[in-house]
């Protein structure tokens, strides 16, 4: 399995999506569309206005992008927005439905949700960026150097890759955090450890199709050394499959990082965090419901948008596979 | 392959809790146990040997299938694990099965109704399915099913009735992932110039969708299917601890509260071990299914 899907990755270009074991279904999907035409991009525009362009006219990908950049500023501007102070209690107010006050309830403790959630949207935004920018610069590392010098090298760092993808990934990070302890740092290491092999895997692909271009064979008969043609040369032109699979990966790191909270291992109350909001809501579904269901359609709605603007970045980015 | 994978695996989780703090002795003994006898069981257990000595004779173990003892039941971890294991394949069986049972016929309407209104539903609501984190799907079922409606019980194992829910919660997702697959893998082997002959011949719509077109857009699907029942494996930690499902999972989540360290250890080999050989599975059948692959050994 792991040698074909090698084989597969290394025969994808550079602008081709990922072809790795954790995002099977994008990596074949782009994988196994492989149409004979050819980009007619006009020779004027730069390559990322024109990604820009492609991604514009998918109407689909923009609403994504136009409610992560809500999300954002709401975690930007949270103090503003909430109505509430994330642990502000209400001790007559417990566990009530929503209402012109609190519009999306109070919690057990007396807390307004929306507060809560809006202050949350920070808490699982940084997981989610901190957790993919560790499995890029991780995995991205190992797989530039697996990819560029092969041999031996190679050999250990992808059977070493092998064998953490043989441990399910929320597995890994459960394994991490029940040893290390939770908390948001420990999450964000947990889930973005486990998810390394992947990055390594789709970097590793890319480098091995840029590094026998003529461009690299230049910079290396001027006499460039290794480190500067794999930082210079080598990584900005692999970018493209790192930035599809990114956007995917930050919405897996959020659902892992609720997920972690929600069995209790994760991050701890009183941190506003949905995962942990669900699960202390859990007890009370038979009597308010509402306090477990609004974090629940706060992660899906950031996923969501994070899917829809993954799958159009793939679009716009190999453009072979929309005619 | 297998073996040095596991053997990798099984170092990289005794690492992990090798280092984890907390010590079992004191675990056993209790806090307020005296050091001298805390001192003799750690001896005894072989806690202060040196890390390789420990990681060879965990090993040496392993392979005769003892795992120790639970440090809370105090019973053999194989046993209770065993004792558990057929509920967590019960429950990702299931989940596969009705993923597959919605995932490839939808897939495959939608494939062959490009951008009708079919297409578009079923793309958006596979979308959902991906962005819904399952333990909070599980949730939003007992509150509709058991709470409300009174139709289904929020926990509980033993008849059909408790593993519905818990299924369908644990295979929407693979459900969405397998129609998204089977629809692009549709949509790329009807571009194909033998599906143009078949249509040049004359055959009927019907005979190049099933025999010719279908057969070969199933081939990528069979991989992914495999690949999910794998990861449902693993992924059934939520699901279970969400309806009590007494399967590995939930014993793993318990465990780490107790810090059952033995157990945690055992439960992620186990898990890690089934998703390889499912894994390996999938490349055998691959090579039944796909007559190029089996053409290659001969």
């Amino acid at each position: 399995m792991n040698k074909e899907m090698d084989k597969e990755a290394m025969r994808t270009k550079p602008l081709n999506p990922p072809a790795s074991g954790a995002s099977i279904e994008e990596g074949s999907e782009a994988a196994s569309v492989v149409a004979p035409q050819t980009v007619k991009a006009p020779k004027q525009r730069s390559q990322l206005a024109e990604v820009w362009r492609r991604l514009r006219k998918n109407k689909m990908a923009i609403f994504g992008l136009i409610v992560i950049t809500i999300i954002i500023f709401t975690a930007i501007f949270a103090e503003q927005i909430a109505p509430y102070g994330y642990q502000t209690q209400n001790l007559r107010r417990i566990a009530e439905s929503p209402s012109k006050d609190h519009w999306l309830g109070t919690d057990e403790l007396g807390r307004d949700i929306f507060s809560r959630i809006i202050f949350g949207t920070r808490v699982s935004l940084q997981v989610g960026f901190v957790a993919v920018s560790i499995s890029v610069i991780m995995g991205g590392f190992l797989g530039s150097l697996a990819g560029y010098y092969g041999g031996k090298l190679d050999n250990v760092i992808m059977r070493t890759m092998d064998i953490l993808l043989a441990i399910p990934s929320i597995l890994l990070a459960i394994a991490i955090v029940s040893a290390f302890g939770g908390g948001l740092v420990n999450v964000m290491i947990a889930v973005g450890i486990s998810s390394i092999p992947v990055y390594a895997r789709i970097v590793k692909a890319s480098v091995i199709s840029i590094k026998e271009q003529e461009f690299i064979e230049a910079a290396r008969a001027v006499g460039a050394k290794d480190l500067r043609i794999i930082f210079k040369h080598v990584l900005p032109n692999s970018m493209a499959p790192i930035i599809v699979q990114g956007t995917i990966g930050v919405a897996n790191a959020i659902l892992s990082a609720a997920g972690l909270s929600f069995i209790g291992l994760g991050i701890q109350p009183p941190t506003p965090e949905w995962g942990a909001m669900l699960s202390g809501g859990r007890m009370f579904i038979r009597t308010a419901p509402h306090i477990a269901t609004f974090p629940g359609v706060a992660i899906m709605i950031t996923i969501f948008a994070l899917n829809l603007l993954g799958d159009g970045m793939r679009d716009a980015l190999d453009p072979r596979l929309k005619q | 392959m297998l073996i040095p994978v596991m053997l990798g695996v099984s170092f990289i989780v005794f690492t992990i809790m090798y280092f984890t703090p907390g010590d079992p002795a004191k675990i056993i003994l209790g806090e307020r146990a005296p050091a001298a006898e805390v001192a003799a069981l750690r001896t005894q257990m072989g806690l202060d040997a040196p890390f390789l000595v420990q990681f060879f004779n965990f090993i040496k173990n392993a392979v005769q299938g003892d795992f120790g003892r639970s440090l809370v039941t105090k019973r053999p971890v194989a046993e209770e694990l065993f004792a558990r294991f057929p509920a967590t394949i019960q429950l990702a069986g299931s989940a596969v099965l009705i993923a597959v049972a919605i995932g490839i016929p939808v897939g495959i309407i939608s494939a062959i109704k490009q951008y009708s209104v079919f297409d578009g539903v079923a793309m958006t609501l596979a979308l959902v399915g991906v962005s819904m984190p399952n333990f909070w799907q599980g949730l939003m079922m007992i509150i509709l099913f058991s709470v409300y409606l009174r139709w289904l019980p929020s926990s509980g194992y033993g008849t059909f009735r408790h593993l519905l829910m818990p299924a369908i919660t644990l295979g929407t997702s693979s459900a969405a992932l397998i129609t998204r697959m089977t629809r692009s893998s549709m949509l790329e082997v009807v571009r194909q110039d033998y599906i143009r002959t078949a249509r040049a011949k004359g055959l009927d719509e019907s005979v190049v969708i099933n025999r010719h077109a279908l057969k070969n857009a199933l081939i990528p699907v069979v991989t992914v299917i495999g690949l999910q029942f794998g990861y449902l494996l693993g992924g059934a930690v939520l699901t279970e601890t969400v309806f009590s499902w007494p399967g590995v999972g939930r014993m793993m989540v318990d465990a780490i509260r107790q810090k059952d360290f033995p157990v945690v250890q055992a439960g992620v080999l186990l898990l890690a071990l089934s998703f390889s050989l499912v894994n390996l599975l999938v490349d055998i059948l691959y090579a039944y299914i796909d007559p190029r692959i089996k053409a290659q050994y001969k």
